[in-house]
């Protein structure tokens, strides 16, 4: 029965999203969405390397709603679980892998996680490329400066996983500890090269070069997101998670921003 | 001077000054009731936390004096007003103090870093690069730190009485040796007090340092680095090593006490 439920909401929300698309949000289509759609306000944790596509979503989402309001709370995936644990005043948690959400649900602050994009790992230079890196094994060059992120943040453990797959070792000069100031110094070209998500090199655009890593050698990272238990508002949170999943301006912002499906 | 001065507080000084000190106080004392006391010496005495705190020694001490040598004559320079504007390069002094840490680590990575202003010069023609090294810690702290010392040793100099100098003069003393024996014996305790500060803002430093020098365990993630850090993956240690950190400011405190207080009574 909830299924059923779920399923004749989701294709509202698809069919009503078509019409978003199709004609834009006319006055009287609006008014309509308020009256039967959630409202109030909702705060959005959200990994770093979401910074990007989180707000156009948001924008999307708010469209859709009117009378709802998002704020995010970008940041690497390990410190907005910390703060979740400790009491922030959070209603949903989107992070850039699972080990960092079940950590949440685990500590029993967040609900039922849901998988909903994916993402793999490029090498970022600066555009001129100063080391000449082309291959991943370039990274392994004595006297070219890698920076990748800490192991407790989720690019830090795929950059891991990506070198050992590769059985590569490298020495990098720093572990940041988000993704985005990773990628501020390789833009600024006090790096040679940054092990990065394929999305950063996409946002940045011609502020950074970048070499793709063959889909063999490559890793990937899963993205959940769950309602955070002590919401305040846990209708427009379930609706924001629902929107993120499955509607179509949600999914295909992420397509454009280079995110994968996660199934 | 009578250690009752004032037996009677009047309740519109003494209630928000209670609650100014509760406020101050309250913190560091639920960080020690929350401290994992059982593994407290096996955390701190890690290789992990020695490495940090011995870095974190090596550079708050390093930029100490760094700024101990550029920033004292700075303060005289202000003191004396010998440079034109000095009111307005006084302000522009005062800025690092008043700037995010943060800002301040963007601002040296746009002057200092490899595609910066200068040290672009530097990194091409001799190969130095300061980001990612434990030099540009050093700069880093220098920089957030140098305007303490300034400020107090510029009021220092200032308030002293310059026939002293003038006398030392006319008995035929040069002006180094009426720096060295007459002028800074008498800022002595503007000096302390402005050396204690600049460290104490050195050793805390975090935001110019991770923007500026990156964090690399041993290299560039000093002690304040290794609690955020340690925030990420478990939380008991980020806790002792805050614990160890207070430890260190209080007890360098406490040494100085005597002259420090004598400073800020004078």
């Amino acid at each position: 029965m909830l299924s059923g439920v779920r399923r004749k909401r989701l294709v509202a929300i698809a069919s009503s999203a078509w019409i978003v698309l199709a004609l834009g949000a006319t006055p009287a289509h609006a008014v309509q969405a308020a009256a039967e759609g959630p409202t109030g306000t909702l705060t959005v944790s959200a990994a770093a390397s979401l910074s990007d596509v989180f707000p156009r979503i948001a924008e999307a989402f708010t469209r859709r709603y009117p009378g709802t309001t998002i704020t995010f709370n970008f940041g690497g995936s390990s410190t907005l679980v910390n703060q979740v644990i400790g009491g922030a005043p959070v209603d949903v948690l989107a992070t850039a892998s699972e080990p960092t959400m079940w950590k949440a649900v685990n500590a029993g602050v967040a609900n039922r996680p849901w998988l909903f994009a994916r993402n793999t790992m490029a090498i970022a230079m600066p555009p001129d490329n100063p080391a000449r890196i082309t291959t991943l094994a370039d990274l392994t060059r004595p006297g070219v400066l890698v920076g990748i992120c800490a192991v407790e943040v989720p690019c830090g453990a795929a950059a891991r996983d990506l070198l050992a797959k590769n059985r590569l070792a490298i020495t990098p000069v720093t572990r940041e500890l988000d993704v985005r100031t990773l990628l501020a110094k390789v833009v600024s070209g006090d790096l040679d090269a940054g092990i990065v998500y394929v999305t950063d090199v996409r946002a940045v655009g011609r502020q950074v070069a970048s070499v793709s890593i063959p889909h063999a050698d490559n890793v990937t990272t899963t993205y959940p997101i769950a309602t955070v238990g002590r919401t305040s508002n846990p209708r427009l949170a379930t609706e924001f998670v629902h929107y993120v999943r499955f509607s179509t301006s949600a999914q295909g912002l992420l397509r454009a921003y280079g995110f994968a499906r996660p199934w | 001077m009578s250690r009752r001065a004032h037996p009677r507080a009047p309740w519109f000084l003494a209630v928000p000054g209670l609650v100014a000190l509760a406020f101050l106080v309250l913190p560091l004392i639920a960080l020690l009731l929350q401290a994992p006391w059982p593994d407290f010496l096996g955390i701190v005495s890690s290789p992990a936390a020695m490495a940090a705190l011995r870095l974190s020694l090596i550079t708050s001490i390093t930029a100490t004096a760094l700024v101990a040598i550029l920033g004292i004559p700075l303060a005289w320079l202000l003191a004396r007003q010998v440079l034109p504007a000095t009111g307005l390069l006084r302000a522009l002094v005062l800025v690092p103090l008043l700037l995010p840490p943060v800002v301040g680590g963007v601002a040296l990575l746009a002057a200092l870093g490899r595609r910066g202003l200068i040290g672009q010069v530097l990194y091409q023609w001799f190969g130095i690069q300061f980001p990612f090294t434990t030099l540009g810690v050093v700069l880093a702290e220098a920089f957030v730190a140098m305007p303490f010392l300034v400020i107090t040793m510029e009021g220092g100099f200032r308030s002293l009485d310059r026939r002293y100098e003038e006398v030392a003069a006319t008995l035929g003393a040069r002006s180094w040796t009426t720096l060295r024996r007459i002028t800074l014996p008498m800022v002595a305790p503007s000096l302390v007090a402005g050396l204690v500060l600049c460290w104490a803002r050195a050793l805390g430093e975090f935001g110019a340092t991770i923007t500026f020098a990156g964090n690399f365990p041993g290299v560039t993630q000093t002690m304040p680095l290794a609690v955020y850090a340690g925030l990420e993956t478990d939380r008991s240690v980020a806790i002792a090593l805050s614990i160890l950190l207070l430890a260190v400011s209080v007890t360098v405190l406490i040494s100085l006490r005597g002259r420090y207080l004598a400073g800020r009574s004078a």
